[in-house]
C-alpha cells in the first residue's frame, strides 16, 4: 500500500481528506520503510499544491512528524523534513503553523546530524520557512540555526552548500539586524571563499547572500567588502550562467549604492569597466542590476561620473535604451544616463554626443511608454540639458521638442550664442536662427527673454530676414511700389 | 604928493576893500572853516586807518604766525596718519598677492587638482583595460578547459564503444565490418577496436545486508578458487602415487564451509536484541502506553521517600565492578561504555571436527 500511494502521489490532487485520513496511521506503522514511505507520500502531496498542504496542517499530522523526527533514522529525518518544507514553502501562514508546533528545535537538531542529506533536507525546509517574513526569519535565528548553517557550508557536499547558502540569503535579507546575526557568527568569510568554487548554482547563491547582507547598510556593506572579494568577484561577470552574473552585479550594485568610498573602490578595481562588459554580454532582466550600479556610481560626484565616462559606459547605455523592449529597463537606463550627464557640461557633451539625447524625448514623448519610463526620462533630459552646451545635440530639440523642454534648450543656446562666433555661423546656417524666430512666447516670460538674448547677438538685417512672413513683408512692399515716372 | 594922492584915491577903495575882505573873510571863514575842519579830519583819519593798518598788519602777523604753527602741526599728524595709511596699504596689497599665490596653488594641488584628475582617469581606464583583458583571458580559460572536458568526455565514450563492439574485429580470415577490402585504409574505428581491451559485464554488486550472515564465508577466499557449489568427482583421475589421501576427503576439508563456535554464531547482543524484540511487540499489540496502576493506589501519590543508608551518593565506587575505565574522561577514546563480554569456553566447539578419531565411540 505505501508502494503505491508513493506511487500515486503526484497524481492525486482532490480526495485529500481521504488521503491525509490514509496516510496518518501509515506514520504510525512500525515498519520503518512503511513510516518513511507515507512521510515521503506526504511530502510530495504538499509539495504540489497549497490546499493540500493546508490539509496536511489540520490533519494534525505536523506534530506527529516533529516528535518523531527527533527519534527515528536518517531516512524518516530526510523525508520529515520534506514534508516540512513542502508544507512551509507556500505561504507565510503555513510556515507559521510549522513554527508553532515547535518544528524548528527539531531542525536544527537534524542540522547536526552526521548525514550531510538530512542536513540538506533540514537547511532546506528552514530556508524556505525563512523567506516569508522578519518574523519567521527571526524565529528561525532564534532557534540557533544560523551557527549551524554555517558549519553546513563548510560541509564538502556541494547541495548541502548550495541550501546552506540559499537559507543563509533568504535569513539576511529582512532586515539589518538578521544580517547582522548572520555576519556575527562569521559567515561572510566562508561565503567569500566560495566565489571561487566551479559550480554556478553555489555561485549563484553564495553572491545571492553576499548582496542580501550588504545591501542594507554601511557597515555592512564595508565588512563584505572587507572579506577581499574584489577582484575576485568580477570574474563571475564572465561565467556562462546568466544568473551568476546577474546576482554579482547585483551584489556590486548594493554595495555601490551606499558612499562614494565604495564606489571609488570598486571604481578602482576596474569594476566598472567589467559590469559594462557584462551589460554588453547579456539581455533583458540580467542586466538590470548592471545598469543600476553605473547610475549609482554616477549618482555620487563628479569625479566618479567622469570615471564611468572613461570605461566606455555611456555608448553600452545608449545601447540598452534603444535596443530593450521592457520599460523599466528602459527607465533604469534613462535614469543611469540623467545620473552621468548632470554634472558639468563635459559630462552633457559625453552623453549627448551618442546621440541619446533623440531617443529620451521620444520616450518620453511616446505615449505607450509607461508612467515611470517617461518620468524619469523628463528627469534626465532637464537635468542633461541644463548642463549641455554641446549646440549639435541641442539643434535636433528646436524642432520637436515641447515648450517645457524648448525653454531649457533656448536657454542654452542663449548661453552660449554671446560667446562663440562660430556656433553663431552654424546657428544660422544650419537654420536655428529661422526656427528661433517661429517660437511663439509670452511677453516677458522667460523663453521670451531667451529669444531677445538670441536675437541681440545677431545683427538686425539677419533677424529681421528670418522673421517668419519677412518674404511676404517684401512682395508686399514690391506691390506698393511706384516706381519713379520718368 | 603922488603917492598920497594916490593913497587918498585908494583910501575908499581900500576902505571897501577892508570892508569887503573882512566880510569876505567872514562870508569865507565858515567855508574855510569848514574846508579847515575836513581837511584835518581827513588828515586823522588818515592818520587813524595808518594806525590800524599798522595794527591790522602786526595782528595779522601775529595770527599768521600762530595759524602757521597750528597747521603746521596738524599737518604733521596728517602725514604721519598718511603715512601709516600708506604702508597699511601696501602691506595689504602684499599680503593679496602672498594669498592669491596660496589660495591657487592650495585649490589646485588639494581641492581640485586637474592633472591629478587627468591621472586618476587615465589609470582607471588603465585598470579597466588591464581587468578586460584578465577577464578575456579567464573566459577563454574556461572554454578551453570546457571543450578539453567535452573531448575527453567524447573520446572515453568512443572507448567504452569500442570496448563493447570488440568482437568487430577483424581477422585474418574474416574482414571486419570495418575494414573493407575496397578501402586504402581501415576504418579509424577499426583502429580503435583493435587497440581496446574486451569489456566484460560486471555483474551488479550485492548490497551487504545489515545483519551479516556468517555462515556464507568461506575458509579459503582466494578468487581463482573453486566455487561454492557441490564438489564434483574428477573425471578418470588416477591415484596419485604416494601417501596421500583420496582426492576427494581433502578437498571436502579444504571447501568446508565455516561452522564457526556458538560464540561466534550469535550476535554478541543477542539477549538485548531479543528483548528489544519482545518490547517492539508488546508496544504494537497495546492498546495503552501507560501502566496501569491498581485503584488502591490511585491516590498514592506521594513519592516514595527510600532509607537514608542505602540512598546516600556516597555509596559503592563503581569502578572495578561495572566499569573499568580509566577515571579521567580525557584519556578515553570513545565515549561510549565498553560491553561486558564472558568469554565462552569452547569445550564442545571442536568435537568430531578434526582429523583425529580420538573420542570417537567405536
Amino acid at each position: 500500500m505505501h508502494s503505491f500511494t508513493k506511487d500515486q502521489s503526484p497524481w492525486i490532487p482532490n480526495g485529500k481528506e481521504g488521503v491525509m485520513s490514509l496516510l496518518r496511521p501509515l506514520l504510525l506503522d512500525v515498519v520503518p520503510t512503511i513510516q518513511q514511505t507515507a512521510a515521503l507520500a506526504l511530502g510530495r502531496l504538499a509539495n504540489y499544491n497549497g490546499d493540500l498542504a493546508e490539509a496536511v496542517v489540520k490533519g494534525d499530522i505536523l506534530p506527529q512528524l516533529v516528535y518523531s523526527l527527533a527519534e527515528q533514522n536518517r531516512f524518516y529525518k530526510k523525508a520529515a523534513a520534506f514534508v516540512l518544507r513542502a508544507v512551509g514553502k507556500h505561504s507565510p501562514q503555513l510556515a507559521q503553523a510549522i513554527v508553532d508546533c515547535g518544528a524548528l528545535d527539531t531542525l536544527v537538531i537534524c542540522l547536526e546530524d552526521f548525514d550531510p542529506g538530512v542536513k540538506e533536507a533540514a537547511a532546506w525546509a528552514l530556508g524556505y520557512i525563512a523567506r516569508h517574513n522578519a518574523e519567521l526569519s527571526q524565529a528561525v535565528v532564534d532557534a540557533g540555526a544560523v551557527p549551524l548553517l554555517v558549519l553546513c557550508i563548510q560541509e564538502p557536499e556541494i547541495a548541502l552548500k548550495r541550501i546552506a547558502a540559499s537559507a543563509l540569503s533568504d535569513i539576511s535579507k529582512h532586515s539589518p539586524e538578521l544580517a547582522q546575526t548572520v555576519v556575527d557568527v562569521g559567515a561572510i568569510a566562508h561565503l567569500a571563499q566560495m566565489i571561487l568554487n566551479p559550480d554556478s548554482k553555489l555561485k549563484r547563491q553564495v553572491l545571492s547572500a553576499l548582496s542580501q547582507i550588504a545591501k542594507h547598510s554601511v557597515d555592512l556593506a564595508e565588512m563584505v567588502v572587507e572579506a577581499e572579494i574584489f577582484p575576485v568577484v568580477l570574474t563571475c561577470l564572465k561565467d556562462k550562467d546568466d544568473y551568476v552574473k546577474k546576482n554579482a552585479s547585483t551584489l556590486i550594485r548594493e554595495i555601490a549604492k551606499h558612499t562614494p568610498e565604495l564606489s571609488q573602490l570598486i571604481v578602482n578595481t576596474g569594476g566598472v569597466a567589467a559590469v559594462t562588459d557584462c551589460i554588453g554580454s547579456c539581455k533583458g532582466n540580467i542586466r538590470l542590476p548592471g545598469i543600476m550600479m553605473l547610475g549609482y556610481v554616477a549618482a555620487h560626484s563628479e569625479n566618479l561620473a567622469m570615471a564611468v565616462i572613461v570605461s566606455k559606459a555611456v555608448p553600452q547605455l545608449s545601447v540598452c535604451l534603444s535596443e530593450e523592449p521592457e520599460d523599466h529597463i528602459k527607465a533604469a537606463a534613462a535614469w543611469a544616463l540623467g545620473q552621468i550627464g548632470r554634472h558639468t557640461p563635459e559630462h552633457a557633451r559625453a552623453v549627448a554626443v551618442t546621440n541619446t539625447l533623440p531617443v529620451l524625448l521620444s520616450l518620453y514623448m511616446s505615449t505607450e511608454s509607461s508612467e515611470d519610463l517617461q518620468t524619469k526620462s523628463k528627469k534626465a533630459i532637464k537635468s542633461i540639458l541644463q548642463k549641455c552646451t554641446y549646440l549639435p545635440a541641442l539643434e535636433p530639440f528646436l524642432y520637436d521638442a515641447p515648450p517645457n523642454i524648448l525653454k531649457h534648450v533656448v536657454g542654452q543656446f542663449s548661453k552660449v550664442l554671446p560667446y562663440d562666433s562660430k556656433a553663431r555661423r552654424l546657428f544660422v546656417t544650419s537654420g536655428g536662427l529661422k526656427k528661433v524666430q517661429e517660437i511663439k512666447a509670452g511677453p516677458g516670460s522667460l523663453l521670451q527673454e531667451y529669444i531677445n538674448s538670441i536675437n541681440s547677438c545677431y545683427p538686425e538685417e539677419i533677424v529681421r530676414y528670418y522673421s517668419p512672413g519677412y518674404s511676404d513683408a517684401l512682395l508686399q512692399r514690391v506691390d506698393s511700389y511706384q516706381p519713379l515716372a520718368n | 604928493m603922488a603917492t598920497l594922492a594916490r593913497l587918498q584915491a585908494r583910501s575908499t577903495f581900500l576902505v571897501h576893500q577892508y570892508y569887503f575882505r573882512n566880510s569876505a573873510v567872514d562870508v569865507f571863514r565858515k567855508k574855510e572853516y569848514d574846508a579847515a575842519v575836513k581837511i584835518q579830519s581827513w588828515f586823522r583819519g588818515c592818520q587813524i586807518r595808518a594806525y590800524l593798518r599798522y595794527l591790522h598788519r602786526v595782528a595779522t602777523v601775529i595770527q599768521k604766525c600762530w595759524r602757521g604753527y597750528l597747521g603746521r602741526q596738524h599737518y604733521q599728524l596728517i602725514v604721519k596718519l598718511e603715512f601709516c595709511t600708506m604702508k597699511m596699504n601696501l602691506y595689504n596689497a602684499m599680503a593679496v598677492r602672498i594669498q592669491k599665490r596660496w589660495r591657487g596653488y592650495r585649490i589646485r594641488k588639494y581641492c581640485f587638482n586637474y592633472f591629478y584628475l587627468k591621472e586618476y582617469l587615465k589609470a582607471v581606464s588603465e585598470t579597466n583595460d588591464a581587468i578586460r583583458e584578465a577577464l578575456e583571458e579567464f573566459a577563454e580559460m574556461k572554454e578551453r578547459e570546457e571543450k578539453k572536458a567535452d573531448l575527453e568526455r567524447e573520446e572515453k565514450k568512443r572507448d567504452y564503444q569500442a570496448r563493447k563492439m570488440h568482437y568487430l574485429l577483424s581477422t585474418k580470415q574474416i574482414p571486419g565490418i570495418y575494414n573493407s577490402p575496397f578501402r586504402k585504409d581501415p576504418d579509424p574505428w577499426e583502429l580503435r577496436l583493435q587497440k581496446a581491451k574486451p569489456l566484460i559485464s560486471q555483474r551488479p554488486k550485492v548490497k551487504q545486508k545489515r545483519d551479516v550472515n556468517i555462515s556464507n564465508q568461506l575458509a579459503c577466499t582466494s578468487a581463482r578458487s573453486l566455487p561454492q557449489s557441490e564438489i564434483l568427482p574428477p573425471i578418470d583421475r588416477k591415484q596419485c602415487q604416494g601417501p596421500f589421501r583420496d582426492i576427494t576427503e581433502v578437498l571436502e576439508q579444504r571447501y568446508k564451509p565455516l561452522e564457526p563456535t556458538l560464540w561466534m554464531a550469535e550476535p554478541i547482543n543477542e539477549l538485548k536484541m531479543a528483548r528489544e524484540e519482545l518490547r517492539k511487540q508488546e508496544w504494537m499489540r497495546n492498546i495503552n502506553d501507560n501502566m496501569f496502576l491498581p485503584f488502591s493506589s490511585y491516590h498514592k501519590n506521594k513519592k516514595y521517600i527510600p532509607l537514608m543508608h542505602s540512598s546516600s551518593k556516597y555509596g559503592p565506587n563503581s569502578y572495578g565492578s561495572q566499569h573499568f575505565r580509566d577515571e579521567n574522561p580525557k584519556k578515553w577514546i570513545c565515549d561510549k561504555d565498553f560491553q561486558t563480554v564472558l568469554p565462552s569456553f569452547d569445550l564442545f566447539s571442536k568435537y568430531g571436527k578434526l582429523y583425529s578419531k580420538a573420542g570417537q565411540i567405536i
